[in-house]
């Protein structure tokens, strides 16, 4: 069964034809190129294909394409500024909180859900809430770090520099 | 220039972090077909027929191949890289490891058959398609089970399913010192098997060229050429010229995408044979039954000590279950890179080992993260502890009784190593210092009063890294070399690019290793190309395992930089009419010594490549070296960890409340990606303490623990932060002093968990709990009537 599935992605309208069960992860990796949203598991759990829907964070493996129809969709692709980095990418950067970078697009879009819903976290807030983002490289340290560092910039606070890298 | 040292932010970052990294599964080649691959449910059973008719007439599907195919076609098995003895001097026993099942399946996701259509979709459904005819047979998983009488047999010709029989050391000697010991602490231990769980499932593209007759394989490898070279010349037989392998951007290894796997080769011979390109992704159930396993050893130790409470002896058995195939380097792993790391941190005089090799119905097991030292580590710092206890002595204090003097470099060890450096002291002071072990009673008592149970636990390591001399490890059985290669390019304008055999999937070498060319050619990091990964582009390469990198790849570049060097003195000799004696090189300038005459690195590039003016009698025009390095030594990196746990004794559950580690690196070229490498490590040591744990069905042979939904990765909320420190001696045998940090974390923190989780419990008579401690077993263990209901 194919049909056709409009919405927008990263701002642009898109339309494309799809199965029924092609996974909006797919429809953006697959049909749109865009590969910076990752898979990493098939049981929707470790949160590399986080992207937003109307705003909040999803796992584009948990919806079908289909069920993207006239919704916003915003991928790792749209978070900078042109060629500047968003306060949360440039903490993740400063902070040394990727490596392989795999779960990296997915630990920044759901950084900026959290901080969008509490924009100053407590370091246990943020591995709460880090429950559905898996790292396999980092061990998180870096990752809460840079998240309170995104955070605080993004909300006008005096950042500290060079957090975890001072170690 | 001064790179070497700070903690430059990583070059590689902004195309991860705009989502631009192009991992394998990002790339789609032009006519692309997809690859699905049916593996078997069961773990033992005959392969009575493979009936893909209505597969084979599916919408969309090109073709379905089985092992017959394989066969008919000559596709050879997958090699295993190191031979190893068995104490009679009998070779261990090589199975065939075919890439799709021939006649019988040997674990749960052995491949059975491959089917190729337009899209993934179509590929996946038409295998449902297929009916197999499964005799199904009983399985063993558990390696101890297979080393009874009557138990299934993985493999007709290997009586008692073992590999190998395998020693190192003088039996003799250490019963002799065992039998005059005042004291002989025993223990049995497990060492947990794991999954490695790189978060960028594998996957593979094979391509075919039929205009220039290249093939050319996209992988998730952490070595490509050794991928090339197994599969050219052992699997596919291709000729080396024709057979490129490229691994882009690569979503992290720990070991697992070291080896050669079935999918590599069936992709490329499937490309060939379809002249489209063919692509195969894992689903992550498919990584968790064909990925190669970590660990899975069970142990007997023994360790004696004298009335001054100095060790005299050390006794191991093991039991290492190699799965059901032999992987690349399975046999080392449990005897080269174990055994030989069993003195540790001590003087300990007599070490005995033995280890017995056990095929099952399995997954192979191969090097995983730390690699047999950390399976080292965690026996010894468990036995240590629990000599500790028996004495009644601080375990700090009995460590360093036994630890071998900082004076006594180089050490050598009656397990073969030589160590060049160390300063165990050093680092046991800064942890211990850190963690406030020495005020530790009093957090005791305090947490006791609030109803909770507080230990505290002490692990020191040592591993052997920068693998390694190639002449020491093949008179070992190792089938391959361990070098490492590098070109370094300067351009006719002075920019510089570096071809190296060094993989980097995580490891941040386009940073690190910038870093060493920035300061070793003078050259802004910004002109600085760091190229890896792709056999097409590189003279050569072993890759990225066993923290070799820095300590290996970066040596070669160095080696690649002297040459450059050198010739450049030449060079500006002759345009500064100077003899070149007297050219001294220092940040990017050849000087004629004690005047103020030079030329720039960028003047003598252009020269070298614009040869008007140049001695042509005495050189060749360009500015490009490769060097090939082979180290002298292992490096041996070390270090102290302590961790600090609090327990619930109601529910069992457990809370890191403080983790402290001290490591020697040697010297560090940026301080921030080692930090994060020793985060990682640890996340994956307390991962094996506390969560993770692969599971087989020991009746059946199912893997039970084969999605997250059952095998227990570690979460953001599982893991502390962590307290760092470092205390550097130098390796002794590199020009940079490097020692590789990329393993040390997971080598070490099993230990200090495991060790603060007894002493947490020391008041209800536990020994020792298995890895991994969960809250049920931590309640049980407080809780022992409930014993009996496990």
């Amino acid at each position: 069964m194919q049909k056709t599935v409009s919405l927008t992605v990263n701002g642009k309208p898109v339309s494309a034809t799809v199965e029924g069960r092609t996974l909006l992860v797919q429809l953006l990796r697959e049909t749109l190129g865009l590969t910076g949203t990752h898979v990493g598991c098939d049981t929707s759990q470790c949160g590399a294909c986080v992207v937003h829907v109307d705003g909040e964070a999803v796992k584009s493996c948990t919806l079908l394409a289909l069920q993207a129809e006239g919704r916003s969709v915003k991928t790792i692709e749209d978070v900078a500024d042109g060629d500047t980095l968003h306060p949360m990418q440039e903490a993740f950067r400063d902070n040394h909180a990727l490596q392989c970078g795999f779960c990296t697009p997915g630990m920044i879009m759901s950084a900026l859900d959290l901080v969008k819903n509490n924009p100053d976290p407590t370091d246990r807030e943020i591995r709460e809430y880090l429950e559905g983002n898996f790292c396999r490289c980092t061990g998180y340290h870096n990752i809460v770090l840079a998240i309170k560092a995104g955070a605080a910039a993004m909300r006008g606070a005096p950042v500290e520099p060079h957090g975890a890298a001072a170690e | 220039m001064t790179e070497i040292g700070t903690p430059v932010r990583r070059r590689e970052d902004y195309r991860f972090l705009t989502g631009q990294g192009t991992y394998t599964d990002d790339i789609n080649r032009p006519r692309q077909l997809y690859a699905y691959i049916l593996r078997s449910p069961h773990a033992n059973a005959a392969l009575r027929g493979v009936d893909f008719a209505a597969a084979a007439k599916a919408p969309g599907v090109v073709a379905v191949y089985t092992g017959k195919d394989i066969e008919a076609d000559g596709v050879g098995g997958l090699p295993c890289g190191w031979l190893v003895h068995s104490k009679d001097g009998s070779p261990m026993y090589e199975p065939p490891h075919p890439v799709l099942a021939q006649g019988r399946v040997r674990h749960v996701g052995d491949p059975v058959a491959v089917v190729i259509a337009d899209s993934l979709a179509q590929a996946r459904d038409a295998a449902e398609l297929i009916q197999v005819d499964y005799a199904v047979e009983p399985a063993i998983a558990n390696a101890a089970g297979a080393l009874r009488a009557g138990a299934p047999q993985v493999w007709p010709e290997v009586p008692g399913n073992i590999c190998y029989d395998w020693h190192l050391g003088d039996p003799a000697a250490v019963e002799q010192a065992l039998a005059k010991a005042a004291r002989v602490v025993k223990l049995d231990l497990t060492n947990n098997r794991l999954v490695p769980n790189a978060m960028e499932p594998r996957a593979a593209i094979g391509d075919f060229d039929r205009a220039t007759g290249e093939h050319t394989l996209y992988t998730t490898s952490q070595n490509p050429h050794v991928i090339r070279l197994l599969m050219g010349a052992f699997v596919l037989h291709l000729p080396e010229a024709k057979l490129r392998v490229v691994a882009p951007d690569v979503g992290g290894g720990f070991g697992s995408k070291i080896y050669h796997y079935a999918e590599e080769a069936i992709v490329t011979w499937a490309a060939a044979k379809l002249k489209r390109p063919v692509k195969w992704t894992a689903e992550r159930v498919e990584s968790f039954m064909s990925d190669a396993h970590g660990r899975d050893h069970a142990t007997h130790v023994e360790l004696g000590l004298d009335v001054d409470n100095k060790f005299v002896a050390l006794k191991v058995s093991t039991i290492a279950n190699m799965g059901a195939y032999l992987s690349t380097f399975a046999t080392c792993i449990p005897t080269y890179l174990y055994a030989t790391l069993l003195a540790g941190t001590y003087t300990t005089p007599v070490i005995y080992a033995e280890t017995k090799a056990v095929f099952t119905h399995t997954v192979p097991v191969d090097a995983y993260r730390g690699a047999g030292r950390p399976e080292a580590t965690f026996l010894l710092e468990r036995i240590v502890d629990l000599a500790a206890d028996e004495l009644g002595l601080d375990p700090a204090e009995l460590r360093r009784k036994n630890f071998i003097p900082t004076d006594a470099f180089p050490y050598q060890t009656p397990v073969a190593l030589q160590y060049d450096s160390g300063d165990y002291f050093s680092t046991l002071e800064l942890a211990t210092k850190a963690a406030d072990y020495a005020g530790f009673e009093a957090r005791r008592a305090d947490a006791a009063r609030s109803g909770k149970l507080r230990g505290i636990g002490i692990a020191t390591y040592i591993e052997a890294c920068g693998i390694a001399p190639s002449a020491v490890v093949g008179s070992l059985g190792a089938r391959a070399g361990l070098f490492e290669a590098a070109t370094v390019r300067v351009h006719p304008t002075g920019s510089v690019t570096v071809l190296t055999g060094s993989h980097s999937h995580g490891q941040g070498h386009e940073t690190t290793f910038a870093q060493l060319v920035a300061d070793g050619l003078g050259v802004p990091i910004e002109q600085i190309d760091i190229v890896h990964g792709d056999s097409a582009k590189i003279p050569y390469g072993m890759g990225t395992y066993g923290s070799r990198s820095l300590a290996v790849g970066g040596t070669a570049i160095i080696k690649a930089m002297d040459k450059i060097v050198a010739k450049g003195k030449k060079i500006a000799a002759h345009l500064l009419e100077a003899a070149e004696a007297d050219i001294e090189f220092k940040d990017g300038q050849f000087s004629v010594a004690g005047t103020d005459r030079s030329k720039t690195l960028g003047e003598i590039a252009l020269t070298a490549y614009v040869p008007h003016n140049f001695p042509h009698d005495e050189l060749e025009p360009g500015l490009d070296e490769t060097a090939f390095y082979d180290p002298k030594n292992f490096t041996f990196p070390s270090g102290a960890y302590v961790a600090e746990v609090e327990i619930d004794p109601d529910t069992g559950t457990l809370e890191i409340v403080k983790f402290t580690a001290s490591d020697d690196f040697g010297r560090i070229v940026n301080p921030m990606i080692v930090a994060g490498q020793v985060h990682g490590g640890l996340a994956q040591g307390i991962g094996q303490a506390l969560l993770e744990n692969c599971v087989y069905d020991h009746s059946t042979g199912q893997l039970l623990t084969a999605s997250y939904n059952d095998y227990a990765m570690p979460r953001a909320d599982d893991l502390p932060s962590f307290a760092l420190s470092t205390h550097a001696t130098l390796c002794t045998h590199n020009p940079l002093g490097v020692k590789g940090c990329g393993e040390a974390g997971a080598i070490g923190a099993p230990a200090a968990i495991s060790n603060a989780i007894v002493d947490a419990l020391k008041d209800y008579g536990v020994r020792h709990i298995e890895m991994p401690a969960t809250p049920e077993k931590l309640w049980r263990a407080v809780h022992p009537q409930n014993m009996a209901a496990e």
